[in-house]
């Protein structure tokens, strides 16, 4: 079971307090109406299933009812870091493959 | 029978306090401090249990978790049986009365163990799945038979009266085993300040401390863990649990504890102070460090015949020896591939009992405990091994043979050792299975030849789970590792100097799995690798043969670490034979995965107080009483108990329901509508998150007004409606369906804070304040005249109005809408005042024959007027459009509310879209079933394509016939076609396709 940080209620909270709402930073095209069929079936229903990093969206359903995001491994359950809606996350799969190309460039 | 085997002195028994207690049938005698285990050693009861497969005899082998064999069934009541105790495990009480797992007709006389003993060519791995291969069909036949051949215990058929709780910590340091890493790591942690749990699976703390031969600051070890366990309780921030098993290591260090209560006192949990204790404990911890300090099980030597009665774990030997008091047999043999083996030898020699010989793999073994040995005049057989067991229901000798390890294969000539008992030790493998459960691999050590953990963060290893053997290292690692703990928590770790304890010079082991036979392993006598699955080496050769190579195909071909045992004594073994076989390291071999749990668990200590009503909450209304009073039937509706009808005398169902429908159209009725969900909306803002919420337009409602409204998700199709009213400008009060009602907050919440943060609007859920009682029919206004304050005329409260009242002199909401198609007041007052309202209502209402109905009534007469349930008629592929209901579709709205842009996609706009339709059965009599499939043709071909499904169907009393609601490929192109319908008879309806709409379809019942 996660431990969970929820970034409104400045506390680390157990997993049964919220629920996950799948991939977080789906953007909703802004503009629905001139948005092609394809954008809009993309927007609608296609989503991630990254192993290792992966940014959620929780919901603190019976805390402060907010919702924030997540940064998970999905292999090993590591959570990196929360964060509240509108901002964006710090831990990405580009930052951790940056790090790792400059270990490689080091060689 | 006497006990025996009982030595006169020694041991942590309490000679003065004997217990009776029944195994099979029989009645024996054992002592306070006994395990189950111990105490059927010390009666001479050789023969425990049959094998699950073979049903071979098997005895004690072990003397904890680890046991595969000693696997009981325990209970002196119906109600108080558990399945597959491990008698190592059980401690003895009075009374105690426990059976053999398996065994027909008994563990001493059994039936297929005479098919068993025909030989194992007979049972390879798979043979039931071979040999029942054919015909498939009679596959269901031989399981019945294979099923009850092979089985581990049985449930109890009468309901557990045992109370089980859940309790949830949260720790700085949890500590996994009480033996000398886990009490030294407690002791640096604990004297840091740090919250501790300490747990330990067995009876008393102190684990391999109870029966060492080594002192501690010159006294016996048991002494230190007195002392220790002492101070650790006067420390108010520990929390010492013993019969407690860490069970389940789970993500982000949440481990669960199971603490066994009162089993060690009675079958079922005793009284005190007039109540039943709780029988369990599980502890839900949460902890900022885990010291794993679960120490390391010996591993034992797979020789032939390695499973009759009489051969032991060498550990378990000292065990029952210092312990117990208990020694298992006359003559030992011993077979071992390290120092640490000896000391059964020792303690066996010690007792007063002959050791024949010690035989020992090792060409040169050396070390202060060979000495020992030596000094005892004990004769040591270097370079060798015990290849084979005598003897069918006991130990009568052993076979010894020079082995070449590295070639696999026995030297020279053999020689039969007469003995009852054979200890065997192959060396240690760490208790790792806490350290696999979140999924980490473990590494291979190759100086341990042992798996040790690969890392979890947040827990930190001690003492033999790190591969630390002797007393001096383990204490030593586990008090950093306490103190390392309590400095990770945020504490000032104090240092602790370690106790004096002698060193011990330790000879170097020498790696030896399965002992080579003068036969090759397929022709071999059976050399058993897991005994509690009945799985040999030949079986894993086999199974490597037939080309299950990975080692987690092996497990799952053969058996090996199934169930309960969990791979505790034969993974390593079943590795190392997979190994060798496949010409691979170990480590390339690899491990299967550990799962929780450790050991087996009674489902109430994981139910806890979540049983019946606490599992799955009721929810009632506050009319509740009022509707018992009326005799109601209810119906779960998601957690609300609601009315379903109320029959009167000996009425049935149908009949009810018939007269309940007729009441509402010709007279008024009652519905209690309190479960509708209720969200207050507030904010300058609400109206327009209501026009994006919403399919339809809420610009122009006005204050005292009310709208129905229907809820898509963004894919456009149906999630929910519900009636709103407008309170004031900016205040309105929503309903919602009575099962989607926290969903549809939940969404708004959604909506609200990730999409569009700048509307001002706050939502607030209002079901449980407000009870809402619906009076309908003909004569609702004359009723609603005698009980409210205001003018109800149709001019003053004209239809979608809704008005402040007093009625029955509370405050109360009337909202003026119609889910019956008649005329219609739904009465909403605060909760607490709901039983004088509805009292005032029937007083009143008598004259008018006021009719309490149920949601079955309900149902009806909204599908007689084509409501759509959201739900019954939709499944989440249904838009506003395939409902008819393109008046409730908002187009013009200016922002692209939510669902919109998805209706204009292109598999929203086929025209062949199942739509809602009403279904008129040609035979009046004929009720459709619910989930029919429509079909096009009356002749039955194959393929059959289906157009549709039945979602609604009833008997219509005003009609005279059944109707039904259906969703149908382009159905309202379809309007006055026959179609067909099967039902579960087998016979076959036609029906008209009809507009859902069967009565009153203009509209004019409301608009009075």
């Amino acid at each position: 079971m996660l431990h969970i940080y929820c970034p409104h209620c400045d506390e680390h909270r157990e997993e049964e307090e919220f629920r996950s709402k799948g991939e977080a930073h789906i953007a909703r095209p802004p503009e629905p109406e001139s948005a092609s069929d394809e954008d809009w079936g993309n927007y609608l229903f296609f989503r991630k299933n990254p192993r290792g990093l992966h940014h959620e969206q929780w919901f603190h359903a019976v805390g402060c009812r907010k919702f924030f995001n997540v940064t998970r491994d999905t292999v090993s359950y590591e959570i990196l870091e929360t964060y509240k809606p509108g901002q964006q996350p710090v831990v990405t799969a580009e930052s951790r493959n940056g790090s790792a190309s400059d270990k490689g460039a080091a060689k | 029978m006497s006990q025996r085997n009982r030595l006169g002195t020694g041991g942590r028994i309490d000679r003065t306090r004997p217990l009776s207690f029944n195994f099979n049938g029989v009645s024996l005698q054992g002592f306070a401090g006994d395990t189950l285990a111990s105490a059927l050693l010390a009666n001479g009861v050789d023969v425990v249990n049959r094998s699950f497969k073979y049903a071979r005899p098997r005895g004690v082998m072990a003397a904890g978790a680890d046991e595969p064999n000693a696997i009981v069934q325990l209970g002196s009541t119906e109600a108080g049986q558990v399945p597959n105790v491990r008698a190592t495990q059980q401690a003895l009480y009075n009374g105690l009365v426990a059976k053999s797992t398996n065994g027909w007709p008994n563990v001493d006389r059994d039936v297929m163990g005479l098919l068993g003993s025909l030989g194992g060519q007979f049972m390879p791995p798979g043979f039931y799945y071979k040999t029942f291969m054919t015909p498939a069909s009679a596959w269901p036949k031989y399981e019945q038979y294979i099923r009850k051949a092979a089985g581990l215990g049985r449930s109890p058929v009468e309901s557990d009266p045992d109370i089980y709780d859940h309790m949830n910590h949260h720790c700085d340091v949890l500590i996994v085993g009480a033996g000398p890493s886990g009490l030294a790591a407690a002791l640096a942690a604990g004297r840091s300040g740090a919250r501790v749990i300490l747990c330990d699976e067995q009876e008393e703390m102190g684990g391999s401390l109870l029966d060492s031969r080594e002192s501690i600051d010159g006294s016996p070890a048991a002494e230190w863990v007195a002392t220790v366990l002492a101070e650790l309780a006067t420390l108010p921030d520990v929390l010492l649990l013993a019969r407690t098993t860490a069970n389940g290591y789970h993500d982000h260090n949440f481990v669960t504890l199971h603490e066994r209560r009162t089993e060690h006192l009675a079958d079922l949990a005793p009284q005190a102070n007039g109540r039943r204790q709780s029988r369990a404990r599980m502890h839900k911890v949460r902890a900022k460090r885990v010291v794993l300090a679960t120490g390391a099980l010996e591993r034992p030597l797979v020789y032939g015949r390695n499973d009759v009665p009489g051969n032991m774990l060498a550990g378990a030997v000292s065990t029952f020896i210092r312990r117990y008091g208990v020694i298992p047999g006359k003559t030992l043999v011993l077979s071992t591939t390290n120092d640490h083996g000896y000391r059964a030898a020792l303690d066996w020699h010690d007792a007063g009992r002959t050791v024949v010989a010690i035989v020992d793999a090792r060409d040169k073994p050396d070390g202060d405990l060979v000495a020992a040995a030596r000094s005892r005049n004990i004769r040591v057989i270097s370079g060798s091994a015990v290849i084979e067991a005598q003897g069918k229901k006991r130990v009568t000798s052993a076979v010894v043979a020079a082995i070449d390890i590295e070639g696999f294969r026995v030297m020279g000539s053999t020689q039969e050792l007469g003995c009852d008992t054979i200890a065997s030790s192959g060396g240690y493998s760490p208790v790792i299975h806490l350290a696999a459960h979140t999924g980490r691999r473990p590494v291979w050590r190759e100086d341990l030849f042992g798996f040790v953990s690969g890392g979890v963060p947040g827990q930190i290893a001690a003492g033999g789970v790190n591969g630390r053997w002797s007393l001096r290292d383990a204490l030593e690692d586990g008090f950093e590792a306490g103190a390392r703990a309590a400095a990770e928590a945020g504490l000032n770790a104090v240092t602790v100097t370690p106790p004096a304890v002698a060193a011990v010079r330790e000879g170097k082991a020498v790696a030896l799995y399965e002992v080579p036979h003068t036969k090759p392993t397929m022709r071999a006598p059976k050399q058993f690798v897991d005994q509690q699955n009945d799985v040999t080496a030949a079986g894993i050769e086999l199974a490597t043969r037939e080309g299950f190579e990975s080692i987690e195909h092996v497990k799952r071909y053969t058996g090996l670490g199934f169930g309960t045992d969990q791979g505790k004594l034969g993974n390593i073994n079943g590795m190392a034979i997979a190994a060798r076989v496949t010409k691979q390291t170990i480590p390339e071999t690899g491990t299967t995965v550990f799962r929780p749990n450790y050991t087996p668990i009674a489902f109430g200590a994981i139910a806890g107080r979540h049983c019946d009503e606490l599992f799955d909450p009721r929810r009632y209304t506050a009319l509740h009483a009022s509707h018992l009073e009326r005799g109601a039937k209810f119906e779960e509706v998601g957690q609300w108990m609601r009315p379903w009808y109320f029959p009167r005398g000996t009425e049935s169902m149908h009949d009810a329901v018939q007269r309940e429908c007729r009441a509402v159209r010709e007279g008024v009725g009652m519905l209690d509508a309190s479960t509708l969900g209720k969200i207050e909306i507030q904010g300058k803002d609400a109206r327009e998150f209501l026009n994006r919420l919403y399919t339809n337009a809420w610009t122009k409602l006005e204050p005292g007004k009310c709208r129905y409204g229907l809820m898509c998700k963004d894919d456009g199709m149906v999630m929910d409606d519900g009636v709103t009213a407008c309170l004031a400008e900016n205040h309105f009060h929503m309903t919602t369906t009575t099962g989607g009602a926290a969903g549809v907050l939940d969404w708004m919440e959604l909506w609200h804070q990730t999409e569009w943060p700048e509307l001002e609007v706050y939502f607030n859920s209002t079901t449980d304040n407000w009870v809402a009682m619906t009076i309908t029919g003909p004569k609702a206004r004359k009723l609603l005249a005698e009980v409210a304050d205001i003018d109800v005329s149709a001019e003053a409260f004209p239809y979608m109005d809704w008005r402040e009242a007093k009625v029955a002199g509370v405050p109360a909401r009337i909202f003026r809408i119609s889910f019956t198609g008649e005329l219609s007041y739904e009465i909403n007052v605060q909760a607490n005042y709901a039983m004088h309202v509805c009292k005032a209502l029937f007083e009143k209402g008598a004259k008018y024959d006021l009719t309490p109905y149920g949601t079955e009534t309900m149902h009806v007469l909204r599908a007689e007027k084509g409501f759509v349930i959201i739900g019954q008629e939709t499944d989440g592929s249904v838009t506003p459009e395939d409902l008819g209901m393109q008046w409730c579709v908002g187009y013009k709205k200016p922002y692209s509310w939510i669902g919109r842009r998805a209706l204009s996609r292109p598999d929203t706009r086929r025209t062949d879209r199942k739509q809602l339709v009403g279904l008129k059965p040609l035979d009046p009599k004929v009720v459709l079933q619910e989930g029919a499939q429509i079909v096009l043709e009356k002749e039955i071909k194959i393929p059959m394509p289906m157009y549709g499904h039945v979602t609604s169907s009833y008997f219509s009393p005003v009609l005279g016939h059944g109707f039904a609601l259906a969703l149908l490929k382009g159905g309202s192109e379809r309007m006055g076609q026959t179609v067909y319908l099967s039902s579960g008879d087998g016979s076959l309806h036609a029906a008209e396709v009809v507009s859902p709409v069967f009565y009153d379809p203009k509209g004019t019942r409301h608009h009075v």
